[in-house]
């Protein structure tokens, strides 16, 4: 047996239940106007099938808008630069940081006076996840 | 030929699966547990090379795994089901034709570019599905669906040997002929143990001596499924691409609920029942079916909460039988299921529809459960004493039991839940 999800962001009526509805015999009235909607996701996703969201914990980021509890919108398609917060996965864990080269040395730094930048010591493997393209923050 | 298949194979993609999200699993020997009874399902690089066997029961192997430190995780099927969507997402972007196998094979059709451009072009597909997803895959090229088979075996003892990147193109004639003499015919796609003992009494090995035997023959012994493999290693598609249409056919069982239902025990009884009805359907029709969708909604319209979800899978081959239905459904109810709303509405649709031919035997040697026999008794007892006489017990068992299993081991809904989702330390 093998399982396929739905594309996640088509918007939900387009799928099946426009058949079940039909079927019931009550076509909303509205529905002939579904396509026009904004779609967030549309927005915020470039590279659908490499996009994942990933949870904030800690307060490290918090100058470059990113704070404990966000959900991060994380682009693996897109080729990590000098500059850009990625998230990375060093030694047992992601972590969320903004990635500078410098002499072909990879450092990820922390956006908070409270934090250290981490520099990859020699045999520790870096390994940049994803490239962050969005943040999404509950205001209130 | 203007076009070449090549087989795209995700490796150990349920621990590949389990490794993107959690990176202390890597380099880590890792094993996945099947849901219900605890037999090993899936298993990292190292666990295969310790020598512990596909499909055995974990405590028969426990003290291997203690001693090399492995991980032992119970079955994410949400997250496996969505990562594998993704990988065919990204392959669909990168070939003219695709038909997803199973849920970490894909066979895609490529341009006939020479030899070279072809491996460049599978290394480029290799790293773009694991650089845009997570998931290591290995790319067989060939000119047919049983030739890129066997350059996947081809790839995958190179890989085991150290040489390649799991990335393999079949040779032209004469070379393909000499990798065809060193490829057992047991190991060719579709042979099954009886064939193979059939054709090792006539002193056919390898499969360089298969394809090679007089077509008259082969019908005669090994029926017109035979010659069609023979065709296939001679470099003669005869295993179309079935691609998967948007507008193909399909049967539609569902039901709004007296009452709301918030029970998950009880969706699963439901969508059980409509699974069983849906298949009752196609064998009333002479069909088999594929592919099958289940979905749940809560009422759409007045005060929220609003929900709806709906998930696909697709079988291991075509069929009319129930219980393969019915066990899908339970598993995309897992997928879609959310604790809380009352649910109005659930119900299944099956699709990837065809007339049942003649039983052509798996393709890829699995094994076969032959449930007909079974069905045609279930129809007819249904038949004269009522439907819903006897069935799956799924469908209904006073009570249904929860099937718990080493629950405490399954990772996070990583990809399907808001509430799931990765951590990334800031």
């Amino acid at each position: 047996m093998t399982a396929a999800r739905p594309a996640r962001h088509t918007p939900r009526l387009r799928q099946p239940f426009f058949l079940t509805r039909v079927e019931a015999g009550f076509p909303s009235p509205a529905s002939d106007y579904v396509e026009t909607e904004l779609d967030l996701a549309e927005h915020l996703i470039e590279h659908e099938a490499a996009t994942y969201y990933l949870r904030v914990s800690g307060t490290s980021m918090t100058r470059a808008g990113i704070h404990d509890g966000d959900i991060l919108v994380v682009d693996r398609a897109v080729e990590p630069a000098d500059g850009d917060v990625v998230v990375a996965a060093l030694d047992a864990e992601l972590t969320v940081k903004r990635l500078r080269t410098r002499d072909g040395r990879a450092f990820l730094v922390p956006e908070s006076q409270h934090h250290d930048p981490i520099p990859v010591r020699d045999g520790q493997e870096l390994v940049v996840w994803g490239v962050v393209q969005h943040v999404v923050h509950e205001v209130s | 030929m203007d076009s070449v298949i090549a087989l795209i194979d995700c490796q150990a993609f349920y621990v590949s699966c389990e490794r993107v999200f959690d990176p202390a699993l890597r380099g880590r020997p890792t094993v996945v547990l099947s849901n219900n009874d605890g037999c090993i399902i899936a298993r990292s690089a190292s666990v295969k090379a310790a020598g512990v066997p596909m499909g055995a029961p974990v405590f028969k192997w426990r003290d291997e795994l203690e001693a090399m430190d492995a991980a032992v995780l119970s079955s994410n099927y949400a997250l496996y089901a969505d990562l594998s969507r993704r990988v065919t997402a990204v392959l669909e972007t990168m070939s003219i034709d695709l038909e997803r196998y199973s849920i970490d094979e894909c066979f895609v059709t490529l341009p006939a570019l020479d030899r070279d451009a072809l491996r460049a072009l599978g290394e480029r597909i290799r790293r773009r599905v694991r650089d845009w997803v997570g998931i290591p895959v290995r790319v067989a090229i060939g000119p047919t669906k049983s030739l890129a088979k066997i350059a996947d075996e081809k790839a995958k003892a190179d890989k085991r040997a150290g040489d390649g990147t799991g990335v393999y193109v079949c040779p032209p004639e004469p070379d393909l002929d000499v990798l065809l003499y060193r490829t057992d015919v047991g190991d060719v796609w579709g042979i099954g143990p009886s064939y193979e003992e059939t054709l090792r009494e006539h002193g056919v090995t390898t499969a360089a001596e298969f394809r090679a035997l007089p077509d008259p023959w082969i019908r005669s012994t090994m029926t017109v499924v035979g010659l069609r493999l023979a065709r296939e290693l001679r470099g003669q598609r005869c295993l179309d691409l079935d691609l998967v249409g948007p507008d193909r056919q399909s049967l539609v069982r569902s039901r709004s609920f007296g009452a709301p239902v918030e029970a998950k025990a009880e969706l699963r009884q439901a969508l059980a029942k409509h699974a069983q009805r849906a298949a009752e359907k196609l064998r009333e029709e002479d069909l088999v079916a594929r592919g099958i969708s289940a979905f749940i909604t809560t009422k759409t319209h007045g005060p929220p909460p609003h929900y709806a979800d709906e998930a696909q899978a697709t079988l291991d081959e075509h069929t009319a039988a129930a219980p393969p239905f019915v066990r899908s459904s339970r598993r995309l109810l897992d997928a879609i299921y959310r604790a809380g709303p009352a649910y109005r509405k659930a119900g299944v649709m099956l699709y990837a529809i065809r007339p049942r031919r003649p039983h052509q035997g798996s393709l890829f040697g699995r094994p076969v459960q032959d449930d007909e026999a079974l069905m045609q008794a279930v129809d007819r007892i249904n038949g004269t004493m009522g439907r819903g006489t006897i069935g799956v017990a799924a469908a209904g068992l006073p009570g249904d039991r929860d099937w718990t299993m080493t629950r405490d081991n399954t990772s996070q809904h990583y990809t399907t839940r808001w509430d799931e989702l990765p951590v990334a330390r800031a």
